[in-house]
């Protein structure tokens, strides 16, 4: 009876425990299942800690317990002996925590400074906070985009970051650890993806009303992909669109309604400086939008177009009050955006 | 024999309030007792109003996408409940330990400035509702050119920039409307409230020990005091600083924070954290106080190493000034701060170390009584050490990285104030409840609530570490589907309201034991320190005379001695000594001056929030009432004496003068 209760308690706990790691497993967000070497290292180094603190935990918790069961008080048991402290113990209990401690701050301090370090033959790219979603610029290639961050695999990315309005915190838990966006100034972050997969990306610190939903995608591609994705980046969008089809309705919509106001399409209609929202020169190809709130497909284009802010509150995209007609014919228009 | 004593009525801006029991006599008091008392109350309910709030973020996390709050009432809660829980409820009950207990451990009839003391908590009430006075008049919304798709509800209408108010994200262009500003000016006035008491209490302490009270014959839980009270005193002027620029730049267009002015959004960080991190140990130390003195009782035996566990409690207090960019790990720091502040932080688990392991030495070979308070110092002790030990992760910067701004924080820090402090609050309140009420507290009720409330709370923020680690950032108002992080919040949510129904027991528990609950004898515990040998409840004058401190611990020592083996053992005379020490806390044999109520600090301490609202409206009427009340209290308090003139009906009216002011 005994062993079966026992048995049955340790088959539950195995049940669990798989199933706290399957859970892992399909997180896009797993900050313990590191993908490049950055994340790896981070990750290395808080598995080291954590099972010195398992350690530590069970002697502790050991110890209390042990104390509450065998010192609990009983009827025949005789006055406790008036121990004052006892100084050798309490050095010892010093100085092992030290030692503890020690041998947990060399490894920090090393990956401290090995993260921080520009690595060599890096590729540069610019991050720039907006509320709500990170804009993305190729210095080398001339290239702007929004949401999804595109990196050719197995190569050192250095990040250099800065806010255009409040604080923001980028993080792709799968290959780094966060790092600030800052008004007025800039920082750095090396994203390494050891294979072509896509990451998810999410701003960690509080950035106003809609915090929640500026999320992000890092799509790792193989070299070469990388190669033709920056040559088709690099192209304007087609402003030959023939004048019978939706899509050109579509565009005359883009250019009429509005958008414009903030949005820029490469070879239809250019602005210089500063952009306000995002590029959607190529918006077709990107598999999220809104902040990578929203999957790219005609139904969540819908329902963005139609009110924003029911979306993502507080946004700067104003209800533009289209039509039903107007919508369908810019998600038309979107779509051709390749 | 008691004399009957009778102030003699006199004539000051008002005539002196004569009450002695009713509203009145409470409103008016100047009793370290009642207003510690009063403090608990108001605390008490702003800890419950804090509750509520977190279960509203916990209905709304419960599943992913959800829509039961909007983002802007979602932001204003978890910043409402931040602010309440660390200002308006764990300091002030806090403080309500300060105010009962430091002046009995150290054998003194009243604090040093009593009057100070009344102002401290009136200057409390009048922020905490100045504070909550927002989601009356509050208006808050979308950050200038923004837009959104309905109106902001009043429960959306408080300040939404975080307890932490991260600038510029808190600045008047991403948070237009006053909410922010009631957060920023709410704060300084209940800055205010402790430092008054802060300083009010540095003094008592270095002033008012009985005869015999050396420094080192001192409870534990007084230390901690004196180690709170100097962590208020160098703290809070830093974020009453940083709080007077936001309100600055709010009001009136400076921009020290605000990059297009040249300021620098990082420079609050630094003010706010540098004041933050001792904030912390002010939460958590007044706890340590209280579990040092509640295992040494119910494991009858002395506190192991007590100046380890006093230098322990100072060196925390100390390096707690040093740690505060363990906070910034992620944000614009070089690494040679980075690696700086995380050694820091690891050498101030040392200290904190030390205190758990005097703690387990002190239970160690003693004779354990497992009631209510002893339950939840034990408890304290073990889920202080998780949040101690997650709290040992953080220090390790590049792992921090991953960790800052997600749910693995806010179970640490839960773990820490929650499973740290609150239970060390509620082993307080169960300890020295029959000293407070003269009544003993339902043990079974007691016991019911420890362990509704250990298991809620595990269940409540256990599973956090795992949503942090998986990926689930804080102040998030929502969450999608594919981040798998479902089912874990459902479960949290689940044991937040195992939580909601442990409060309730333990509510329950006071209101009934209050009125129904057994005569307490006045020393249930066979306890250590002087405040048990006073009658239970407290006589209004404390000590019918002051005690004299022989040794650490010395109410013991008169009950206890040693026998060859080290064991206590009772010395002949104890029943005697104990029912004679009775006779004489309850029949004072001379004449006992206290210190007469007064208005004068409530009149103070209400002319602030007018001032507060004369800023953000730019009225010069509430401005005027603001200072008439801050003069009327600051004159006729100035003019009026501490106590009253006495006349005794033995005496001729002018025979004595008493002379003493505050």
């Amino acid at each position: 009876m005994q062993i079966k209760k026992f048995l049955k308690t340790r088959h539950l706990m195995l049940c669990s425990f798989l199933f706290i790691t399957a859970c892992i497993e399909n997180a896009p967000l797993d900050s313990l299942s590191p993908a490049g070497p950055y994340a790896r290292t981070i990750d290395d180094l808080f598995w080291l800690t954590f099972w010195i603190a398992v350690v530590i935990f069970f002697i502790v918790q050991g110890a209390l317990l042990f104390s509450v069961f065998y010192f609990k008080d009983s009827p025949d048991k005789p006055e406790p002996k008036q121990i004052h402290g006892n100084n050798f113990l309490e050095i010892l209990w010093t100085i092992i925590p030290v030692i503890i401690l020690a041998s947990i701050a060399v490894p920090t301090v090393r990956t401290i400074f090995d993260l921080a370090r520009e690595p060599e033959d890096a590729l540069k790219i610019e991050v720039i906070g907006h509320q709500w979603w990170f804009e993305y610029k190729y210095p080398d290639f001339e290239i702007t985009t929004a949401n999804v961050l595109v990196i050719p695999e197995d190569t050192p990315i250095r990040l250099e970051m800065w806010s255009n309005d409040v604080l923001h915190n980028y993080w792709v838990p799968k290959l780094n650890g966060k790092r600030y966006l800052v008004p007025g100034q800039k920082t750095y972050l090396n994203l390494h993806a050891d294979n072509a997969e896509e990451f998810w990306a999410q701003c960690g610190e509080y950035c106003g009303l809609s915090h929640s939903k500026m999320r992000g995608r890092v799509l790792s591609l193989s070299q070469s992909d990388f190669d033709s994705w920056v040559i088709n980046q690099q192209k304007n969008a087609a402003n030959d669109l023939d004048q019978n089809s939706l899509a050109y309705e579509g565009q005359q919509v883009y250019l009429n309604a509005g958008c414009t106001q903030c949005h820029v399409i490469d070879g239809v209609w250019d602005v210089q400086g500063e952009q306000i929202a995002p590029n959607l020169t190529h918006f077709g190809i990107r598999n999220v939008f809104a902040g990578a709130a929203l999957k790219n497909n005609s139904e969540n284009l819908t329902k963005w177009l139609a009110n924003p802010a029911q979306i993502k509150p507080g946004t700067f995209m104003p209800n533009l009050e289209l039509t039903e007609r107007e919508i369908k014919a810019l998600i038309e228009y979107l779509g051709t955006l390749k | 024999m008691t004399k009957i004593i009778e102030p003699k009525k006199q004539r000051n801006l008002f005539s002196r309030p004569s009450s002695e029991t009713g509203v009145w006599s409470w409103i008016t008091t100047v009793d370290h007792k009642r207003i510690g008392i009063m403090y608990g109350y108001a605390a008490f309910f702003f800890l419950l109003v804090g509750g509520l709030e977190a279960l509203l973020l916990r209905i709304q996390l419960s599943q992913p996408d959800n829509n039961f709050l909007s983002a802007a009432e979602y932001n204003a809660m978890f910043t409402m409940h931040g602010t309440t829980m660390i200002f308006l409820a764990i300091m002030p009950i806090s403080a309500a330990f300060f105010n009962y207990l430091l002046p009995l451990q150290i054998g003194a009839r009243d604090v040093a400035f009593p009057r100070l003391n009344a102002l401290s908590f009136w200057i409390f009430v009048a922020g905490g509702l100045f504070l909550y006075s927002t989601f009356l008049f509050g208006t808050a919304g979308a950050p200038e050119g923004g837009y959104l798709d309905e109106e902001v509800s009043r429960l959306a209408s408080a300040p939404n920039g975080g307890w932490f108010g991260y600038q510029p994200n808190a600045g008047l262009r991403y948070s237009p409307g006053t909410a922010m500003d009631y957060w920023a000016i709410g704060l300084q006035i209940l800055g205010i409230a402790s430092l008054v008491s802060a300083f009010n209490f540095i003094t008592t302490i270095l002033n008012m020990r009985t005869k015999g009270m050396r420094l080192m014959r001192m409870p534990v839980f007084t230390w901690m005091t004196f180690a709170v009270s100097f962590l208020l005193a160098f703290s809070l002027p830093i974020i009453a600083i940083a709080l007077f620029f936001v309100t600055f730049d709010r009001q009136f267009g400076t921009t020290f924070f605000l990059t297009e002015g040249g300021g620098d959004p990082v420079l609050w960080q630094h003010l706010f954290w540098l004041f933050g991190h001792p904030e912390v140990y002010i939460l958590i130390l007044p706890a340590f106080g209280i579990v040092s003195e509640v295992l040494p009782t119910f494991s009858r035996k002395p506190l192991f190493g007590y100046p380890a566990i006093v230098f322990a409690g100072f060196g925390i207090a100390f390096i707690g000034f040093g740690v505060w960019a363990h906070h910034m790990f992620a944000s614009a720091i070089s690494p040679v701060a980075q690696a700086g502040f995380g050694l820091s932080t690891m050498i101030i688990a040392v200290p904190t170390g030390v205190k758990i392991f005097n703690w387990l030495g002190t239970i160690w070979g003693g004779k354990l009584t497992l009631n209510t308070p002893m339950l939840f110092a034990l408890g304290f002790i073990g889920m202080f050490v998780i949040g101690g030990l997650s709290g040992v992760t953080h220090s390790v910067v590049p792992a921090d990285t991953q960790q800052t701004d997600t749910y693995y924080i806010v179970a640490h820090f839960h773990y820490v104030l929650f499973g740290g402090a609150l239970f060390g609050i509620f082993s307080g309140l169960y300890f020295w409840f029959p000293k407070v009420w003269g009544r003993m507290y339902n043990e079974t009720m007691g016991k019911i609530h420890f362990w509704l409330m250990l298991i809620g709370f595990n269940v409540t923020f256990g599973p956090m570490h795992w949503l942090g680690l998986q990926g689930q950032v804080r102040r998030t108002w929502v969450y999608a589907e594919e981040t798998n992080l479902g089912f874990w919040n459902l479960i949290v949510t689940i044991g937040a309201f195992i939580l909601a129904v442990a409060i309730l027991v333990f509510m329950a528990n006071w209101i009934y034991s209050r009125r129904k609950g057994e005569k307490a004898p006045f020393d249930p515990w066979d306890a250590r320190t002087i405040e048990w040998s006073i009658p239970s409840p407290t006589p209004v004058w404390n000590f019918s005379k002051a005690p004299e401190i022989k040794s650490l611990d010395d109410f013991w020592h008169q009950k206890y001695g040693e026998d060859e083996d080290g064991r206590a053992v009772r010395r002949e005379g104890t029943d005697e000594l104990l029912l004679k020490l009775e006779e004489e806390g309850l029949n004072p044999d001379e004449e006992i001056h206290l210190p007469s109520p007064s208005y004068f600090p409530l009149i103070l301490a209400f002319g602030l929030p007018f001032l507060g609202y004369a800023v953000i409206y730019k009225s010069i009427p509430l401005a005027l009432i603001g200072v008439i009340l801050l003069l009327i209290g600051g004159f006729g308090w100035g003019t009026e004496p501490l106590e009253e003139e006495f006349e005794t009906s033995e005496e001729t009216p002018d025979a004595k003068k008493s002379s003493t002011y505050e």
